[in-house]
């Protein structure tokens, strides 16, 4: 897995390929959108009249299209149709990833302007045609509103920790958003956790998810004693001992209503932990602890769905949990152990400063997509031979679902049986959403999706900086090499800018104010964010063809409207965290 | 501005200078020593604690620099000294291929934030820059100092400016640039003087950057406050005690002194006011007079309006305030002005100074007796204007005294007073339990009702009688106001305008002011600030104390004899130097001149310290201006001096001497002619106006 991944949209994560779409009908009402609004295009349209309301189709419909080579007939399209609207730049497709279609927002360089805008203005304006555009502080608010930034506090100027801190950040294309992102600090165990959640098919199970995953990897890492202690604090109603330090963004939730029940399946969890014991050996493997943990969490999932809950509200909670999915990317952090757990097609990214201080990204996660031919394999030898054609069909598997590994999605695990059962007995919510109901084509030996991550241990070395877990939503839109470096110079601007001194050499003042003059050029473009992931989704946003930040691009990204969004982006979410180049080079001199 | 005098000295060389002359006089000087703490025995200093022993003293000076925060921590009783450190830098470079020569003049580029000197034949340049870096905040740190390193991309502006100012600079080559922390005082002026707790120890630090130029002269002072007790000059804007503890807190001094800093170079404007470090105290009504327009200024850390934006006023067009010219808010000004003088307003002048004396005894009278220059043995529920004078008869305070009963008195002084007032008290107070002295200044919400209708507003709130017969000027009486009992009704203003103070305790405060306004509406009541008032007092010829009256200047020099009795039968400090004084004359005179020839519009504006002229000769400076309103002429406040035309000296200055001569104001170098007069305008007093000037908007609400 070296090249990016194509576009595509979460949403349209069960949107059927094209050909299938333009078939079979009860295909084509297979989307499940979170809000009422459905925009459409309509399949083959040569003229786009865009955005219509009376489309009928859903949105999500589009992107599949342009991957299944409809692309280069729209694109045409669109340029025959409204050249006069045109922005005025070329397509720029980067030379490094030639293999695929462009990703939905090159088609924003097709978009005529005023498309939207008409569409808008049947709301909001009569009749004068007139261009807006966010104002730079207004473009601020909308990046910044949901940034977080964490600094591992030091005592006495030693900070013992491996990691100095991290930022984070969102930005939604869904409403609501369907990413989610956690953060916490192992309070029993050393260590800290963070990932990203993609979800699809609604926030139900990214939510969940990014809520309870890290419990079930902090509790499989917990030495048997304390596990002991715990339960006994909670049989004997003492107080527990507590075991995450969470680090939220306000807009960061969790779940009141549902909290009860999960405790109850965690502590059901760890009580096989203390049975399971057999007190042989008392080192706890991170791997097999984070592997068991994600595919505890999903079975959990899948139980409480099936055995469901006599509060409505509850009961829907838990379906709507297993029907929906989520892939997670979680890194952990211990001193200068590494592990990446990756379950579907988020992605962690090392950024590594060589001597000459460039910058090289190391890749710590695969993709499970149809584009890493092992993922492929290994559902081909997970099911008889007559299936092999089917189970990844249009690069998505069983031909709906692009990861290949997800939490939830029960469509794709449980038996036909199983399913229907769950169905009829649930809430009318449920029995009349057409989606649920749809039982995926060739499904003949369930389950095809697994919740086990893949994990990649590395060894942090003083040159390893920084580590970027972000959504396919960055990846799509930005090379791993252009996240590294973006970072990279962003970071060492804000923080290791080496100051300059004079000390010696022969410099006159005119010399010394030439180079003063150039490094602050480069700072003012910096100094706009004081949160690195706020700084990546502005240039995954308003990146131009030459890599710089284009205003009035970025602009026009954020100021579409809630129904549109989703068609040029997909919700980004990224979490940048700062090792502590110090800390690591002690470790490892230690060891020395 | 070239200073043909100028000169250029080295401060290391100045300090070994005075080290050694100093030693040759039997000064002793121990090196490489710290001090652990300083002991203090009974409010006096007794000594220091040095890691190399102790050494009893009893005068103890402060001039640790930027550590002098700390040191002033490290006592017994700790001594707050208000200041911050922030990074400043300067540039040297190698000789010019022609060395400069030493006559070559220091050049100061106040817009480029710069200066520039001869250093070794090459420059030395340096600058106070728009963004400081205020450094040490958590005291000395060891690691911040072994960081202190030339920062280039934080000079890169001041050497912009630099080589903008003198691009052939270009070629000279860097020796290096330094980094050499500056210490800041929250309103760029030195710090000297006796601490208010501890006798016998002294201060002199915080000289923003220009210790060597003011070294010289703010040492003599010291000196001189040492030896005699106090210096020759006033030095009130300079005193420690101008300061209390509550502007020590290192968070305030961090963020003021990266304003008070870039302000060196900046254009100094009138009524300047600081934009860090606001709304520390404020009174409990300051959200609603804010909500209603009220633009602030700060006095002691006390928030206080200005005046009030009325709703219709374009607020993008107030925003232009500073000039020495005609200010945006004349009109607002004249419209609160107006509606004291013939309707009601109402003041929130909470940020006074208020203090409470009792006493089991006769203890209290006895002791304020001998402290006030007037006499306070008057029956209880009378308010006495008076000084607190220094055995030179010079103003230490100007106050205003209420009797509330045989043993209790309230005493109300200048905002800024809170610190200097209460050590002059504790000073002079005997170690008596049975004598209480309190500050009660955060107990009380002073309402100032002003204006001819407040009597009738009062009356409406509390069912009283507040006509002058039942209730005369300088009265004082407790009463209910609306549903609030115990409200502390005065029948004074400060300005000379009928009218009454209400001292609320604070839990009443909104209820009382809601009271007054709701009631107040038909009698046209409006909100007023303190330029209102400030205006009406100057009009009135009212002098105020750190304005007008300081130390060194005696009631008898400003017309404030009514407010002395020499003849109480009782002792007063000052009393001698008063007597002395009404024997030979006073030497200067407080004189109100009203501007004839000046254009409000378009001349500039005094504002204070404009030379006086009389008969073509200089006599002395005004102490403050402002424009009155009613008598539609600029009014400032100067003392007048009688110098003798041969020798310089100091003459008697009598009544015929000020009322015999032509007098002129200098406004940046025009000079405006002035009616001089000694009391105030008699048709000020009784202010009526004609009926047939009635307009209808009279029936306006204001």
């Amino acid at each position: 897995m070296d090249g990016p991944v194509p576009g595509r949209a979460s949403a349209g994560v069960w949107a059927p390929a094209a050909s299938s779409c333009s078939s079979a009908a009860p295909e084509g009402r297979m989307c499940v959108c979170p809000g009422p609004r459905r925009i459409g295009i309509p399949v083959r349209s040569s003229s786009l009249p865009l955005f219509s309301d009376a489309m009928p189709a859903p949105t999500q419909l589009f992107f599949p299209l342009i991957r299944n080579c409809e692309l280069s007939r729209i694109y045409g399209t669109a340029c025959y149709c409204h050249h006069k609207h045109l922005c005025c730049s070329p397509p720029y497709i980067p030379q490094s990833r030639p293999r695929y279609t462009p990703h939905p927002a090159y088609a924003t360089f097709y978009r005529p302007k005023e498309s939207w805008w008409q569409y808008t203005q049947g709301r909001r304006y009569a009749s004068t045609p007139q261009k807006f555009y966010l104002t730079p502080p207004q473009v601020n608010s909308i990046l910044k509103a949901n940034e977080y930034s964490f600094k591992v506090p030091e005592f006495d100027g030693k900070n013992i920790s491996s990691v100095l801190g991290f930022d984070s950040n969102q930005l939604p294309a869904n409403a609501p958003i369907e990413d989610r992102r956690s953060a916490a600090t192992c309070l029993q165990t050393r260590g800290m956790l963070l990932g990203v959640f993609d979800g699809h098919a609604g926030c139900a199970c990214s939510q969940a998810v990014s809520e309870r995953l890290f419990y079930y990897i902090a509790v499989s890492l917990l030495p048997h004693e304390t596990l002991l202690e715990i339960e006994n604090a909670v049989e004997s109603g003492r107080a527990l001992l507590p075991i995450l330090q969470w680090h939220k963004h306000p807009n960061d939730y969790f779940s009141k209503e549902a909290s009860k029940l999960y405790f109850n399946s965690l502590r059901t969890y760890w009580q096989e932990l203390i049975d399971l014991n057999t007190g042989e050996s008392t080192d706890i493997d991170v791997k097999e602890a984070l592997i068991n943990a994600f595919k505890r969490l999903d079975n959990d999932i899948s139980l409480e769905a099936q055995v469901g809950d006599p509060n409505s509200f509850l009961n829907y909670l838990v379906l709507r949990v297993a029907f929906s999915g989520a892939t997670a990317c979680v890194a952990h952090v211990d001193g200068v152990d590494l592990h990446v757990a990756n379950t579907g097609d988020s992605r962690a990214m090392l950024g590594v400063q060589e001597e000459d201080g460039s910058w090289s990204a190391v890749t710590l996660s695969n993709d499970h997509n149809a584009q890493n031919e092992r993922e492929v394999e290994r559902l081909k030898l997970e099911h008889p031979k007559n299936e092999a054609k089917s189970v990844v069909k249009q690069d998505r598997l069983l031909g709906l679902l692009m990861p290949f590994r997800a939490f939830g999605d029960v469509k794709f695990k449980w038996s036909i049986d199983l399913q229907k059962r769950v169905i009829e007995s649930g809430p009318d919510q449920l029995n009349d959403n057409e989606y649920t109901k749809f039982i995926p084509p060739n499904y003949y030996t369930p389950p095809y999706l697994t919740a086990e991550p893949e994990v990649t241990y590395h060894r942090l070395r003083p040159q390893d900086k920084f580590l970027v877990l972000a959504t396919d939503g960055l990846w799509e839109t930005m090379h791993r090499q252009d996240v590294v470096r973006i970072v990279g110079e962003y970071l060492t601007g804000m923080h290791h800018q080496q100051p300059i001194a004079v000390g010696g050499y022969k410099v006159t003042l005119g010399q010394m104010h030439g180079l003063l003059t150039e490094r602050r050029a480069k700072m003012s473009s910096v100094f706009e964010d004081q949160n690195a992931a706020t700084h990546l989704i502005r240039h995954a946003v308003g990146n131009n063809e030459f890599g710089a930040v284009d205003h009035e691009r970025l602009s026009k990204m954020l100021s579409l409207p809630e129904e549109l969004a989703r068609m040029y982006r997909d919700d980004i979410t990224i979490i940048v965290v700062q090792f502590n180049s110090h800390v690591v080079g002690a470790y490892q001199n230690q060891e020395q | 501005m070239h200073v043909p005098e100028d000169a250029v000295v080295s401060s290391a060389d100045v300090a070994l200078a005075l080290a050694s002359a100093a030693s040759q006089s039997g000064v002793q000087i121990y090196d490489r020593t710290s001090i652990l703490h300083v002991m203090v025995k009974r409010g006096q200093v007794a000594g220091v604690e040095t890691d190399k022993g102790q050494i009893q003293c009893q005068y103890f000076v402060n001039c640790a620099g930027q550590w002098a925060y700390e040191l002033g921590l490290c006592s017994e009783e700790p001594v707050s000294i208000p200041l911050h450190a922030c990074e400043h830098f300067y540039l040297l470079t190698r000789p010019w291929e022609t060395p400069l020569p030493s006559s070559t003049p220091t050049v100061v580029d106040a817009d480029g934030r710069i200066y520039i000197r001869n250093w070794q034949g090459g420059i030395l340049s340096g600058g106070f820059e728009k963004n400081p870096k205020p450094i040490f905040t958590e005291g000395k740190n060891q690691l911040e100092i072994q960081n202190l390193q030339e920062d280039w991309d934080h000079f890169e502006p001041l050497l912009s400016s630099l080589l903008r100012r003198m691009p052939q600079l270009e070629t000279l080559e860097i020796v290096k640039l330094v980094n050499c922390p500056e210490t800041f005082t929250p309103d760029m002026r030195c710090i000297m003087g006796e601490s208010p707790s501890v006798r016998g120890y002294f201060v002199l630090v915080g000289m923003n950057s220009a210790g060597l130029s003011f070294g010289g002269g703010a040492g003599k002072y010291l000196a001189e406050w040492m030896v005699y007790g106090y210096p020759s000059e006033n030095v009130w804007e300079l005193d420690l005690k101008r300061f209390g503890a509550l502007q020590s807190s290192r968070t305030f001094l961090r963020h003021r002194v990266m304003e008070v800093m870039p302000l060196l170079y900046d254009l100094k404007v009138p009524r300047w006011d600081f934009q860090t470090g606001r709304q520390l105290r404020t009174s409990p009504l300051y959200d609603r007079l804010d909500a209603q327009g009220a633009r602030w200024m700060e006095k002691h850390g006390f928030e206080r309006p200005k005046y009030f934006i009325p709703p219709d006023k374009d607020l993008l067009a107030l925003e232009q305030s500073k000039t020495f010219y005609k200010p945006d808010w004349f009109e607002i000004v004249e419209s609160e002005v107006k509606c004291c003088k013939e309707a009601v307003c109402v003041i929130d002048m909470s940020s006074f100074t208020k203090f409470e004396i009792t006493s089991t005894g006769d203890q209290a009278l006895e002791i304020l007796q001998y402290l006030f220059s007037n006499d306070l043995d008057v029956p209880v529920g009378h308010i006495v204007h008076t000084g607190m004078l220094n055995e030179r008869g010079g103003y230490e305070n100007d106050c205003s005294i209420a009797r509330l009963s045989k043993r209790s008195f309230f005493m109300i002084s200048p905002t800024d007073q809170q610190v200097h007032c209460w050590a002059w008290l504790k000073k002079y107070m005997p170690e008596d339990s049975n004598l209480i002295l309190e500050d009660v200044t955060w107990k009380y919400t002073a309402l100032n009702l002003i204006g001819p209708r407040a009597v009738d507003v009062l009356s409406e709130l509390s069912y009283a009688p507040m006509t002058p017969d039942h209730f005369p000027s300088l009265f004082c009486k407790e009463m209910s106001v609306g549903y609030a009992n115990g409200i502390r009704v005065m029948s004074m203003t400060h300005t000379g305008e009928p009218g009454f103070m209400l001292y609320i305790p604070i839990e009443y405060a909104l209820h009382v002011y809601n009271e007054v306004m709701s009631v107040g509406q038909k009698y046209g009541i409006r909100n007023a600030g303190y330029y209102a008032l400030r205006s009406l007092r100057i009009e009135k010829f009212f002098a105020f104390w750190g304005q007008d009256l300081n130390t060194l200047t005696t009631p008898l020099e400003c017309g404030g004899e009514s407010r002395v009795k020499l003849d109480k039968g009782v002792d007063f400090i000052g009393r001698d130097a008063l007597l002395q004084q009404r024997q030979n004359g006073v030497y200067k005179r407080l004189t109100m001149f009203i501007l004839d020839d000046h254009d409000t519009d378009l001349d500039l504006w005094p504002w204070w310290g404009e030379p006086i002229y009389r008969n073509g000769r200089y006599v002395g400076k005004t102490t403050s201006s402002a424009y009155g309103y009613t008598l539609e002429r600029h009014v400032c406040l100067g003392f007048v001096h009688n110098f003798s035309e041969d020798t310089g000296e100091e003459q008697v200055v009598t009544a015929d001497f000020i009322n015999r001569g032509e007098y002129e104001i200098d406004i940046a170098g025009h000079r405006f002619q002035a009616k001089a007069k000694l009391y105030p305008v008699p048709s000020l007093l009784t202010h009526k106006r004609r009926k047939e000037d009635v307009e209808l908007s009279d029936l306006h609400g204001k």
